[in-house]
């Protein structure tokens, strides 16, 4: 649990990470080194459709815009998709923990571990 | 070692635990549908869980908070999605604000747990996903049926009578 506007930047993060289009976006951009039109020419949607793609992995932040002459280059974050990774690492902390505690629950309390019959 | 595997995915947000207890099925369900005990294994040693509503019917809500070392007080609710004793149950664990109704401002987690017979004990299956906020916003109108709660609440019953 911490606080609010971490979440939130987690849940762009997500939001934007749940699209096929939009992974594969991100991993092309990797070197910055393509425009959104260039992009563009390798989805079967619209110029219009690419470009709202990647506003939405820009609001996440990641991935950033750099204007050279007349075209727009994408590059990826790399730290961005890390913090999406360490949120599920954290989830899987809080589990272990869990499951660990259930399990010592049940050898503690005999009548969870079904020994005096059900 | 009690947890079998653990995976993770971020395409997909999605955190799958599996986990062999040495008991049966209907006292690893106890450990859900029991509050005192549910209490005991939610919130890690440091922030200790408080359960308040505990209503495991479709619809139906779990409510709790959780204590820091400094006193500080962090609140969460469940909305149950499908309950079915003792074998699965299926919610979404959420944020509150202070006055306990739904942060409705921070994502939520879609959890199904799944509990089968496994090697004389139990195996139980997690499957944990990140929310949108879209999915979250249905949930929430799905969950004011009010009445649906109400006539399924005798199951609650029923399993603390079995308990």
């Amino acid at each position: 649990m911490t606080a609010g506007t971490t979440e939130e930047a987690l849940d762009l993060l997500f939001h934007a990470l749940a699209d096929t289009t939009r992974r594969d976006i991100l991993r092309r951009s990797g070197r910055g080194e393509l425009s959104v039109s260039r992009l563009a020419e390798d989805y079967p949607m619209s110029f219009a459709a690419v470009q709202k793609h990647v506003a939405v992995l820009e609001r996440a932040g990641l991935v950033t815009k750099e204007r050279r002459g007349r075209e727009q280059l994408v590059r990826t974050d790399p730290d961005a998709v890390q913090r999406a990774r360490q949120a599920l690492d954290r989830l899987e902390r809080a589990w272990r923990g869990r499951v660990e505690r259930m399990s010592h629950l049940l050898a503690e309390d005999p009548e969870l571990k079904g020994e005096q019959g059900a | 070692m009690t947890v079998t595997s653990v995976d993770s995915d971020l395409d997909t947000r999605t955190l799958t635990v599996i986990a062999d207890f040495a008991a049966p099925p209907d006292r690893v369900w106890q450990l859900w549908a029991d509050p005192r005990r549910l209490e005991r294994w939610w919130g890690p040693p440091t922030y200790p869980a408080t359960v308040e509503d505990h209503d495991l019917t479709p619809g139906g809500d779990v409510t709790y908070f959780m204590t820091g070392p400094e006193g500080d007080v962090h609140r969460g609710w469940w909305r149950i999605t499908a309950v079915d004793p003792p074998k699965s149950l299926e919610f979404v664990d959420g944020f509150a604000n202070d006055d306990g109704t739904p942060n409705t401002e921070l994502p939520t987690t879609d959890i199904h747990m799944r509990l089968t017979d496994h090697d004389g004990g139990t195996r139980m299956e997690l499957r944990s996903v990140y929310d949108s906020r879209e999915q979250m916003e249905q949930v929430m109108s799905m969950g004011m049926a009010e009445g649906l709660r109400e006539s399924i609440g005798q199951i609650d019953a029923l399993l603390a009578g079995a308990g």
